[in-house]
């Protein structure tokens, strides 16, 4: 599945690893919350990310989080948006600086609020066209709250310019 | 888009009353228009499926309804300048069936709408600073606010610079577009509640605090099928705050919020869940570890949104009152309307008039494109050009000089317009119902103007007195029947419309939700139950005693007898 980030398909280098599959040796790897142990075991060089269910709680990430390059949020279906208060939580509350990856069946017209969340990349779901979400991404230049991505909040009001 | 247009706006003449746009804010409704233009195109074109369309559509306010799709348009806070009111009638002339509907959130709805006419009806709404954002889905709705806010005589504070703030931190809002369900705000700043504070998701009541603009704050009120009274969340929360409160109170809802049942998914259901001092203890937690300084609502963004509102420069000749008086003397029937349809004004020589959209057995909240224009003209004429919509489904005119009270009535009579019967039992509250709206189960429009009809005599209304009639097509509650003096909720019994009465309800500062009278009847029974409940209290009460103070003094026996021993 295609990953996108700032708008542009990249390369993505992690592999996820499912419930009940063996870890492998070295590189990449997001394991499932249940799994942390087993991800934390590893070398410490080794990357480690981890995937978040929806309703777990950030602070059980605060331990680990030195440890951790990536943490998975997910959208079981776009109606569910408590993906976007764990990116934010994750961002402002625990100041984690890795990359917050979206994965499940976000909506192309949500990416600017994910991004804006402090989501980083986006697991784009099967049969997304990536040119609409770069259009989305593109789609306004203004905002109009506080937002945990820097903006610049310079002008009238509450505004600021979405780079 | 170069960083210059994000400078402050240019100053010119502010509409009254509300926010005026400046060079930014359009491109901003513009790109939104050409969003949903490309949605709709992908629709057209089977692109897009109905069911990935629907949120996409929904979040910009058009429904599928039960014969058309129905457009619901913004009104924030309630306020509208007879510019916008023009282009309303123009819509209602050029896309619908030449009328639109003002809904109890004082919002407008078009009903008879063609899918591939809304990208253009939204470019026109755009003209005028105007939009459907946020008016459906489970995000933060139009944030409503108090009809005689600016202007009441009671009002401590106007509300409605703060209603726009949140109107724009709400607007595309990145958390919070998601949420379990839909989140309703209103505002008020008079400590006599006219915005039903208690029966919203947020209500707020503004006040000048020792240092500045405070709030109370209430939680988890609501009506719908599991009806509430909000919780007392917090009182004196300083202005600087006020965002970052809302944030830690959403975040906490959207975090917990259930998820797994649409109808006890709204945050009355998890305050309830979590008890008050649960979800207090969550909303401080959540306050002290945001980061409160990038939230923060500075003074100085207050005054530049402020600076955005134009206020009404009010200078009535000394003499206002007397002729007044002498008007109300030489006309009877013109002192009636002034006795129901007026309030109060803060300036000397100023009173607020009420244009009810409650004829004798007309559609409540109902309005006709020439009418839209003539209250359009009138505001112009004797209100600065500034217009209110009422949560009652009626039009305000905030600000007419008492000397020319009597003259704005007589074109108001001309219009078919001039119903004296606010807050009398002629001005109902009642939803769509059966007749459109596709949850219903029942119609609400028949009942409402059989009732209409049935107490159509002035002198009898007058006589009855305070008594506030809302019927709802279904356990939803959009025509707020739990909070009716006498509520009227329509069922469906084995395919047939029934009405269920309940009594004792009230959105005013004595909040309380209605009681159950008895088994559900049928309409043309309903009607007769309403009338036997009349006459038992006219019989019952004492001197200057409301409908609901004598059913709160004697109780249902005697109610329920007038209604059922007969049959």
């Amino acid at each position: 599945m295609p990953l996108l980030e700032n708008g542009r398909i990249v390369e993505d280098f992690w592999t996820t690893i499912g419930g009940d599959e063996l870890l492998p040796p070295t590189g990449p790897v997001i394991v499932p919350l249940d799994r942390l142990e087993d991800g934390l075991a590893r070398p410490a060089g080794e990357k480690l990310g981890v995937a978040l269910p929806p309703d777990a709680e950030i602070a059980v990430l605060r331990a680990a989080l030195p440890r951790l390059a990536l943490v998975g949020v997910t959208f079981p279906t776009f109606r569910d948006g408590r993906a976007f208060s764990q990116a934010r939580a994750l961002r402002e509350h625990l100041d984690f600086a890795g990359d917050i990856r979206v994965t499940g069946r976000p909506l192309p017209d949500q990416y600017e609020f994910l991004l804006r969340c402090g989501v980083s990349t986006v697991q784009l779901p099967d049969g997304a066209d990536p040119a609409v979400w770069a259009r989305a991404h593109e789609r306004f230049t203004t905002a109009y709250q506080p937002a945990v991505r820097d903006e610049r909040a310079e002008g009238f009001g509450l505004r600021r310019f979405l780079a | 888009m170069s960083a210059e247009i994000l400078a402050a706006p240019s100053s010119g003449i502010a509409p009254v009353g509300h926010y005026a746009y400046d060079q930014v804010d359009r491109a901003f409704l513009h790109d939104r228009v050409e969003q949903f233009r490309d949605q709709v195109a992908r629709r057209l074109s089977g692109t897009l499926s109905e069911d990935e369309f629907k949120p996409l559509r929904l979040m910009n306010g058009l429904y599928l309804q039960l014969h058309a799709y129905m457009l619901r348009v913004a009104i924030p806070y309630g306020i509208l300048d007879s510019r916008q009111m023009r282009e309303l009638a123009n819509i209602a002339r050029t896309y619908d069936r030449d009328y639109g509907h003002f809904t109890t959130r004082q919002n407008i709805q078009f009903n008879w709408i063609r899918l591939e006419d809304t990208p253009d009806i939204l470019a026109r709404l755009a003209t005028v600073d105007m939009h459907a954002i946020q008016t459906s889905g489970n995000c933060i709705r139009n944030v409503t606010c108090d009809q005689f806010a600016g202007a009441a005589a009671d009002e401590l504070l106007d509300p409605r610079v703060h209603a726009e703030i949140l109107r724009q931190w709400s607007t595309l809002h990145p958390e919070f577009s998601f949420l379990p369900r839909k989140f309703k705000i209103a505002i008020s700043g008079s400590p006599n509640d006219r915005v039903a504070a208690r029966f919203h998701d947020i209500g707020l009541v503004a006040k000048p605090g020792r240092h500045g603009t405070v709030f109370d704050v209430f939680v988890g009120g609501g009506m719908g099928r599991t009806p509430i009274v909000g919780v007392h969340l917090r009182d004196n929360l300083p202005e600087e705050d006020l965002l970052a409160y809302l944030e830690a109170m959403i975040r906490v809802y959207n975090e917990y919020g259930r998820r797994d049942n649409i109808y006890k998914a709204r945050i009355k259901i998890l305050v309830q869940a979590l008890g008050a001092e649960g979800y207090r203890e969550k909303v401080d937690a959540e306050f002290a570890a945001m980061d409160r300084a990038r939230y923060r609502l500075p003074p100085e963004t207050v005054a530049a949104i402020r600076a955005r509102f134009g206020t009404p420069a009010l200078d009535a000749p000394s003499d206002a009152a007397e002729r007044l008086a002498g008007a109300r003397r030489a006309d009877a029937a013109f002192d009636r309307w002034v006795r129901t349809n007026t309030h109060s004004h803060r300036a000397a020589g100023y009173i607020s008039a009420v244009i009810s959209l409650k004829p004798d057995g007309g559609i409540p909240g109902d309005a006709t494109s020439a009418q839209l224009d003539a209250i359009a003209d009138l505001a112009e004429r004797f209100s600065f050009g500034e217009i209110r919509i009422s949560h009652m489904q009626n039009v305000v005119l905030g600000h007419v000089r008492q000397d020319e009270l009597h003259a704005l009535w007589q074109e108001l009579g001309r219009a078919g317009l001039a119903s004296a019967n606010i807050g009398l039992i002629g001005d109902i509250i009642a939803c769509p119902g059966l007749d459109y709206c596709s949850l219903a189960n029942a119609r609400s429009i028949p009942i409402a103007q059989k009732l209409s009809a049935r107490f159509a005599n002035p002198d009898l209304q007058e006589r009855i007195g305070d008594l506030q009639i809302k019927i709802s097509g279904c356990i939803n509650a959009c025509g707020h029947h739990h909070a009716g003096h006498i509520g009227i909720l329509g069922v469906d019994k084995k395919g047939e419309e029934f009405f269920q009465l309940t009594l004792g309800g009230s959105a005013a500062s004595d909040a309380a939700i209605g009681q159950i009278l008895g088994p559900a009847l049928p309409e043309d029974s309903t009607v007769d139950a309403i009338a036997h409940l009349v006459d038992a209290y006219l019989v019952h009460r004492t001197d200057g005693e409301r409908f609901l103070d004598t059913y709160r003094r004697l109780g249902a026996a005697l109610f329920k007898d007038a209604v059922y021993a007969l049959a």
